[in-house]
């Protein structure tokens, strides 16, 4: 394997890289609006009389949806740790 | 009685040679020395030739010319001038008023001779 | 039972931990290996003074009031850091970047380093963190008591004041060890972090219990739970949504949460690790609350405060250790918060109000950093203590009687304010000082008026008259029905009005406002934060950037030539178009064009702030303010020189009139000369031909004929001499015949020469002979032909009936002046400025000479050191001579 093919492969997989790391944070942007909707339903529960969601319905709801986005960013967070010029990256 | 002229000029010593010169071949000679109201004069004493100097006190010989052709219709009264300045502008001046004859200072005594007896006959 | 000095030693020996845990981050710091103590996973723990003793107690018991509404005082900071990436790691880049020391720092170094706007946030912050000190007090307290209650020693209670008094040593102590240009505080965040795993550890412990060592299991518990008085869904979604805001909007304007998440922040990527680990902390700490409540309303009886159920509980299942600890964990959670806001809120107090003040007082002392320095720390010590002792004053004042969570609350809210401020200052450029101002003023104002003084205690600062019928007995001004809307909760009452008229304020008066300068770049380095301070490796392709660099060139340089600049470095790149590459060589090109026109600091600002990698720091905007002030030099000294220009060009066409006149009158010469020298020519050749044609002329006419000839020679000769003369003396060549006289004797041979071919009669001299008795050295000869040139001139144009001519001699010291004043017409005006000129005639009428008289005196009487002038206004003609009776003293 010559110097030149092994450019050519970096440079290859290093712009795939990038467009993954795009999408990464396209998800990890994605996130918090997730979960501020998944937080909102509770608004769509009654809170008179007795269809009212019982306390504990409630609780491993809230605690999932909270688990449940702390997970998924964890998993984006991970790869994108793994450049290490990310903290350089700026862009809006 | 010959044939009258007359002569306009400041210069004591060209007028008596002028005056010798005319007068030896039969001409009268009038004078009159300052350009104030040679127009006057002219115009008062009708000569057969006029001799006019062109640097006169008072009054430019252009000026006396422009004067006589134009207001007082002298169109036909022969006027030989006479010049210290030689310059070609000068010659054009005294042709654009209406001069017959322009001889430049120093004259030989012959050219103003033959040129007052052309005019004078004209 | 433990007695409660065993509890006072524990707690004491705690802090005594601590502070060892502090010493030694602090001494790890000092020599350099802060490996361990920048971890995420520390820069997380900070982040959890976000959990006070609110959270530790006051969870449980707002719990076991409201239900599963507490849980959005934790909701909101969670999606605040799992959106890390939209605004907080702006803000922490911001923070970095332009090295803010507190969220007040940051709106008035936004907002054009504005003092005023920094002054009023600290002022907001001071109060609206003044309850919140207050609950912890009241919480640290309320556990001493149920410990004391337990083992009757209640009237030994260790007072609030104590524990404010210790808060505010330990925070002196080690948050003003030493003055960091960073503001770091490794040994307290260390200790901070310890006590946020304590607290954790605590609550957890106790939560475990309750759930398997009381409840049962998870089963059984949540059947509990379900049973219970709070067992169904009961929260009010306006609160729902409003209280998840107030907590998202409070986690990011806390000065404590400010100082943890930004300044002590050492590394952008802690917030990546952050992102998760701080919602799975929050997780933690939220997770046993419903149950112990749900445990403590079934166990204890009733009545009893909630707010302690996580001390109440272990205790009454005789559970000391497990109380202690618990203890410890509420003890973790005051100690904390209060330690970093006391360092928050001195910090601001510090910058903005004591150092500004103490420099305006003592104009001098700034000099000396070693004074400033320890001025600063005192200001810092003494901040620490007054802001503590506030909080304080309020708990006093409040009696401490209300719930843990209504206090939280109202302190939330009051931050709160700065929200839209902030947010309009990171991502609106528009922004403005005034709207500030004006969003910040009536927010707060609101506030205060609906929430604040109400929760002091109804009739403490606002009376209950006002409280029904409002401020001056206009009922649109109830503090708690603003224009009339009753029957809202009012805590959201309040948070609505004052976000609401705050947003509008501040986007209203930003709208009409124009910013200055400073705010202007300030706004730009906030908005653009990450194209100014990220490397060159960009998302933003290169052509938006090179629009942008294209378009600042055209206002510079013009749109022609800013063009022709960029397409030829766009042919040298090989790129089709007309925009190249922001390549390094081609902003080094374009910086130096542009540095041409505005100056180099300003051309490297500029083209910094398009292409990013630099911010704008306060030398740059002094060297551009240094470049402004050359430039107007500058343009001062252009004027100065287009005024000499004009000057110059005034005196030149001047100069070009004269050479205009002086032109014509050569003309005018040369005709005249050629006259002069014609006329006796012709006089000669006509007589001389007259004496070589005519035979026979009388020898009276041929003497007469042949004089006229000689005369009319020797009148040539004299003007061919005049021409020699003056040529001779204007091309310097004159040699002087220098001697002494008497200057009678000179005037009387000028006369003498002058009349000499008069009869006397025609011009008569007026002179002074007594006054004339003057020695002189000079040359007599050439003086003597300027007076004989003067007194001809008056012979021959004098025009009065009498001619007279009057000689009056004057002297002064070694000046010798002559007067020659004839009593004539004079020389008209126009004439006075030619007559020395060479050719000139006064008259044409008598033409006595060729015009060369006056030039060749002047040209003689500078040659004797003196001059000749014409005298104004004496009536005739009237010459000046002045000259030196001495011509060698003179020449030295």
């Amino acid at each position: 394997m010559t110097d030149v093919t092994e450019t050519t492969r970096t440079s290859v997989f290093l712009e795939r890289q990038t467009y993954r790391r795009r999408r990464l944070v396209d998800a990890a942007r994605l996130v918090p609006v997730l979960g501020l909707l998944l937080w909102l339903v509770p608004l769509l529960w009654p809170s008179e009389g007795d269809s009212r969601p019982a306390m504990s319905t409630a609780i491993l709801y809230l605690f999932g949806v909270w688990i449940f986005l702390v997970v998924i960013k964890f998993l984006i967070a991970r790869p994108l740790r793994s450049d290490p010029s990310d903290a350089q990256d700026g862009q809006e | 009685m010959g044939k009258r002229v007359l002569l306009i000029e400041d210069e004591p010593n060209i007028i008596e040679a002028i005056s010798f010169i005319l007068s030896r071949d039969g001409w009268t000679v009038e004078t009159h020395a300052n350009g104030h109201d040679a127009v006057d004069v002219v115009q008062g004493n009708l000569p057969d030739v006029l001799i006019l100097d062109v640097m006169l006190p008072g009054k430019s010989g252009y000026d006396i010319l422009r004067e006589l052709r134009a207001h007082h219709g002298q169109t036909e009264l022969p006027v030989l001038m006479l010049t210290a300045r030689g310059q070609s502008k000068d010659r054009d001046l005294a042709e654009q008023a209406g001069v017959n004859r322009f001889i430049t200072k120093p004259f030989s005594n012959a050219e103003v001779l033959d040129a007052v007896r052309d005019l004078g006959e004209a | 039972m433990i007695a409660l000095n065993a509890l006072v030693a524990i707690c004491l020996s705690y802090v005594a931990f601590l502070f060892a845990v502090a010493f030694v981050a602090e001494r790890a710091a000092r020599r350099g290996q802060v490996g361990w103590l920048r971890s995420p996973l520390v820069y997380t723990l900070s982040l959890s003074i976000y959990c006070t003793a609110w959270t530790f107690y006051g969870a449980v018991g707002y719990a076991a009031r409201s239900g599963l509404e507490y849980i959005t005082i934790y909701l909101g900071p969670s999606l605040v850091m799992l959106g890390w990436w939209w605004l907080v790691r702006k803000m922490v880049r911001i923070g970095r970047t332009q090295r803010l020391t507190s969220i007040a720092d940051l709106i008035s170094s936004r907002f054009g380093k504005s003092n005023l706007l920094a002054i009023g946030v600290t002022i907001l912050a001071v109060i609206g963190t003044t309850p919140y000190i207050a609950l912890q007090l009241q919480s640290v307290t309320l556990s001493f008591d149920v410990f004391a209650q337990a083992s009757g020693e209640a009237e030994q209670l260790p007072s609030a004041i104590w524990v404010a008094i210790g808060l505010a040593l330990f925070t002196v102590v080690f948050g003003t060890r030493n003055l960091d240009v960073n503001e770091r505080h490794h040994g307290v965040v260390m200790a901070i972090a310890v006590e946020a795993v304590v607290k954790l550890f605590a609550l957890m412990a106790v939560g475990l219990f309750v759930v398997w060592g009381i409840g049962g299991g998870l089963g059984a518990t949540l059947e509990k739970i379900d049973d219970s008085e709070i067992g169904a869904w009961q929260v009010e979604g306006g609160r729902w949504a409003g209280l998840m805001l107030l907590s998202a909007a409070a986690f990011l304007c806390l000065p404590r949460m400010f100082q943890v998440m930004v300044v002590e922040n050492d590394d952008e990527a802690h917030l990546r690790t952050a992102s998760w680990a701080f919602p799975t902390y929050l997780i933690c700490m939220s997770l046993f609350v419903v149950p112990i409540a749900v445990v403590g309303l079934d166990l204890m009886p009733a009545g009893s405060n909630p707010d302690l159920f996580v001390l109440t509980i272990p205790l009454s299942q005789g559970r000391e250790g497990l109380a202690i600890l618990s203890f410890l964990g509420g003890f973790s959670s005051a100690t904390s918060m209060v330690i970093v806001a006391a360092i928050a809120l001195s910090t601001m107090v510090s910058n903005h109000i004591v150092m500004p003040i103490w420099l305006r007082f003592t104009n001098s002392g700034a000099v000396v950093s070693g004074d400033v320095r320890n001025v600063v720390l005192l200001a810092r010590r003494l901040s620490i203590v007054g802001v503590v002792m506030l909080g304080y004053l309020y708990y006093r004042l409040s009696g401490g009687g209300n719930a843990l969570a209504a206090i939280g609350l109202v302190s939330f809210t009051g931050v709160a304010q700065v929200l839209p401020v902030v947010l309009g200052g990171l991502f609106w450029r528009g922004a403005t000082r005034i709207g500030a101002f004006a969003g910040l003023t009536l927010g707060f104002s609101v506030w205060l008026f609906t929430l604040f003084l109400p929760s002091v205690g109804t009739g403490v600062v606002i009376s209950t008259t006002v409280m029904e019928q409002g401020f001056f007995g206009w009922s649109w001004l109830r503090p708690q029905a603003l224009f009339g809307i009753e029957g809202l909760d009012p805590l959201m009452h309040t948070l609505f009005w004052s976000l609401a008229l705050n947003t509008i304020a501040f986007f209203g008066f930003s709208l009409v406002s124009f910013p200055t300068p400073l705010e202007r770049l300030q706004g730009a380095q906030f908005v653009n934060i990450f194209q100014h301070s990220s490397s060159v490796r960009s998302w933003s392709p290169g052509v938006a950037q090179s629009e942008d660099l294209m378009v600042m060139a055209q206002r510079i340089l013009g749109a022609g030539e800013a063009q022709a600049l960029f397409s030829r470095a766009a042919r040298k790149q090989g790129v089709s178009g007309n925009l190249p590459e922001p390549t390094p060589g081609f902003l080094e090109l374009l910086e130096r064009e542009l540095s041409g026109s505005v100056g180099a600091a300003t051309a490297h600002a500029m083209i910094g702030q398009i292409v990013g990698g630099m911010s704008v720091s306060v030398q740059d905007l002094m060297a551009v303010a240094d470049e402004s002030a050359q430039l107007m030099e500058y343009s001062a000294r252009l004027k100065e020189q287009s005024d000499e220009l004009s000057r110059t060009a005034r005196k030149l066409r001047e100069a070009n009139q004269k050479l205009t006149r002086i032109s014509v009158q050569k003309d005018a010469f040369l005709s005249q000369i050629s006259h002069e020298l014609r006329t006796p020519m012709t006089s000669v050749r006509a007589f001389s031909e007259i004496l070589r044609d005519s035979g026979q002329l009388t020898e009276a006419e041929q003497t007469k004929y042949a004089s006229i000839i000689h005369d009319e020679a020797i009148r040539l000769t004299r003007l061919l001499d005049d021409l020699l003369d003056l040529s001779v003396l204007e091309n310097g060549q004159v040699s002087l015949n220098l001697r002494h006289d008497m200057l009678r004797d000179l005037l009387d041979r000028a006369a003498a020469a002058a009349l000499a071919d008069d009869d006397g009669s025609a011009l008569r001299l007026r002179r002074d002979r007594a006054l004339e008795d003057i020695p002189i050295y000079t040359d007599p000869d050439r003086l003597t032909q300027v007076f004989i040139n003067l007194i001809s001139n008056s012979k021959k144009y004098c025009e009065a009936e009498t001619p007279e001519l009057h000689i009056r001699v004057g002297q002064r010291g070694d000046l010798l002046s002559l007067d020659f004043v004839d009593n004539g017409f004079g020389i008209s005006p126009e004439a006075q400025d030619v007559i020395f000129e060479k050719f000139a005639r006064v008259s044409d009428q008598k033409a006595g000479g060729a015009g060369l008289g006056l030039a060749i005196c002047r040209q003689i009487m500078a040659r004797l050191g003196g001059e000749i002038t014409y005298l104004k206004g004496e009536g005739g003609a009237a010459f000046r001579i002045d000259l030196p009776t001495n011509i060698t003293v003179a020449a030295q």
